[in-house]
């Protein structure tokens, strides 16, 4: 149970995929023009990622390496396909507000991301509760960019006014400018939180941030989540292997 | 050893200008627009120019005491910022549109890439697209007590009448700073002449939107019609003003007419096929995106480098 809570924190907070990993930046910019067609994007995602995430765990002891990428692609396809049938029969109001980037999720990076670095090396449960923990993540991050275009660009939150009729709204916040300007600055802001606890001491490691989940390229020898390295669980041959790499180089 | 002697590294010969003595030249430059703006508008004009460069030199001040940096306001280029920002701006603006349209100016645009030398646009026009496009029905309503009704280029577009001389003069709708050919000549003459700016730019520019509007206007060189172009809208202000600023131009000589040539075709695109009467603001500002190419593509060769083969 330990692994599902570290898993689902792990995409909330300290490998956001909006904020920290920069995943997804497509629809994270395009669809944030108000907090509802955010939320909606974060969900429908999180639905295919948990799914995707699920089955390519179950097969992935049958898929052949050479091949996986095409084989994840058909998994994912597969789950976007039924999510967007869905949407369009159910909520259709939905559906016409994201348009084209319904089926622009098959390419999400973060999806395939999390099916080549998560799920194809992991037991299916874990797999299943990152896919949900990542998902939440991109949600809260595309809700939070969506609020705040849509309060600033159109002075309403949900659809509901918020900020009295005297507001005259600044309309570039829900074109596309306004995204790059609320991204980087929540992006800053979570920054900012983080340099202020490391200099008070504090142990910020649990927000990283730039970290690109290539544990085999990185440099940071300080490191202690090589989650997505094999032999990072096995600290044996990690050690082993460690000392072959050297040698090799 | 005499001082003859002295061995140093580059640069030998120092000029006496600095920063804060050419940006004074510029605001001074800029006064006659400023006091025909007020002349011709009112004290709204007044108030929103005061609001404007209050809101940029304090944007610039608390932003380096936050940051614990050393304060440049004393540098007068926060003063030329808010200054041209609101010589942009129509004079019927309420005054926060100055105020946020100032701290964009400095705090997105100029600040926040590092500062004077640092930023990749002119912060004034950044700000003033900003606001174009947020407030668009503000930014373009000229109606104010002095004037009613649209720009003249707006007139000019639609195939109405306009009265040049009355253009040139400035007695026209517009925005504060750019009515006035008269006045932006007079302050762009003081800076020639001073040597601040160079007639490279705003002469590329000028001849190649001619040319442009010549071929493509649809009513060949017509004098009356290609003056009214000229004196219309804020394409002196931008030519002299902000297409010259240091840090947003190229520095090869060749890719200054390069950059001149490139702004006086886009504003001609703008002008004639865009959707609005105006376009020098994009222009230039898009003009500014491409100045890395085009010092990149003007580099001019090292001595001893290139050459024909031995």
């Amino acid at each position: 149970m330990n692994s599902v809570k570290e898993r689902l924190l792990n995409g909330l907070i300290k490998e956001n995929p909006t904020f920290v990993l920069m995943l997804g930046m497509c629809p994270t910019l395009a669809v944030t023009t108000s907090a509802i067609n955010g939320l909606g994007m974060g969900l429908t995602t999180m639905v295919v990622l948990a799914l995707s995430n699920t089955f390519i765990s179950l097969l992935r002891n049958i898929i052949p390496g050479k091949v996986r990428i095409p084989a994840f692609i058909v998994v994912i396809a597969s789950f976007v396909t039924m999510v967007e049938l869905l949407l369009e029969g159910f909520i259709p109001t939905l559906y016409d507000a994201l348009g084209i980037y319904i089926p622009l999720i098959v390419v999400n990076c973060i999806i395939l991301g999390r099916a080549e670095s998560f799920a194809s090396k992991n037991p299916v449960l874990v797999s299943l509760f990152d896919g949900i923990g990542m998902g939440l993540g991109f949600s809260f991050a595309l809700t939070c960019i969506g609020a705040v275009r849509e309060l600033i660009g159109a002075g309403t939150l949900f659809g509901i006014s918020i900020l009295p009729d005297s507001y005259i709204p600044c309309t570039i916040f829900i074109m596309a400018p306004g995204a790059f300007f609320v991204l980087a600055a929540l992006t800053a802001i979570q920054n900012k939180v983080k340099i202020a606890g490391e200099k008070k001491g504090k142990d910020m490691s649990k927000i990283q941030s730039g970290c690109g989940n290539d544990c085999l390229n990185c440099s940071d020898t300080a490191c202690t989540k090589r989650f997505y390295d094999e032999k990072a669980q096995n600290p044996e041959s990690k050690k082993i292997n460690g000392e072959e790499d050297e040698t090799n180089a | 050893m005499s001082g003859l002697m002295k061995v140093s590294s580059n640069p030998h010969i120092r000029s006496k200008s600095s920063t804060s003595s050419i940006m004074l030249a510029v605001v001074i430059a800029l006064l006659p627009a400023a006091g025909f703006g007020i002349y011709n508008f009112g004290t709204d004009a007044l108030i929103l120019i005061l609001v404007t460069v209050l809101s940029t030199v304090l944007t610039e001040y608390i932003f380096e005491k936050i940051l614990g940096k050393k304060t440049t306001i004393g540098d007068y280029s926060a003063i030329v910022t808010g200054m041209l920002l609101a010589m942009n701006l129509p004079p019927s603006a309420p005054w926060w549109i100055g105020m946020i349209g100032g701290i964009f100016a400095i705090l997105v645009v100029k600040m926040l890439f590092g500062g004077l030398g640092q930023n990749f646009m002119n912060p004034a026009l950044g700000a003033r697209c900003f606001l174009l496009i947020s407030f668009t029905s503000i930014m373009t309503n000229f109606e104010c007590d002095a004037y009613t009704g649209a720009t003249p280029l707006a007139n000019l577009k639609n195939g109405e009448h306009v009265d040049v001389l009355n253009m040139v003069i400035g007695r026209t709708a517009g925005t504060i700073g750019e009515t006035s050919m008269i006045a932006i000549v007079i302050g762009a003459c003081f800076l020639i002449l001073l040597g601040v700016i160079d007639l490279r730019i705003p002469g590329s520019y000028i001849v190649s939107f001619v040319i442009f509007i010549s071929i493509f206007g649809g009513r060949g060189f017509d004098f009356a019609y290609i003056s009214a172009h000229l004196a219309g809208g804020g394409l002196m202000l931008g030519a002299f003003f902000m297409a010259t600023d240091y840090v947003t131009r190229p520095i090869t000589i060749k890719g200054q007419y390069v950059y001149g040539v490139l702004l006086g075709v886009l504003t001609g695109i703008f002008r004639i096929f865009g959707a609005s009467a105006e376009g020098v603001s994009y222009a230039i500002i898009l003009g500014n995106l491409l100045v890395p190419l085009i010092e990149k593509a003007t580099l001019p060769k090292a001595f001893g480098k290139g050459g024909a083969k031995a």
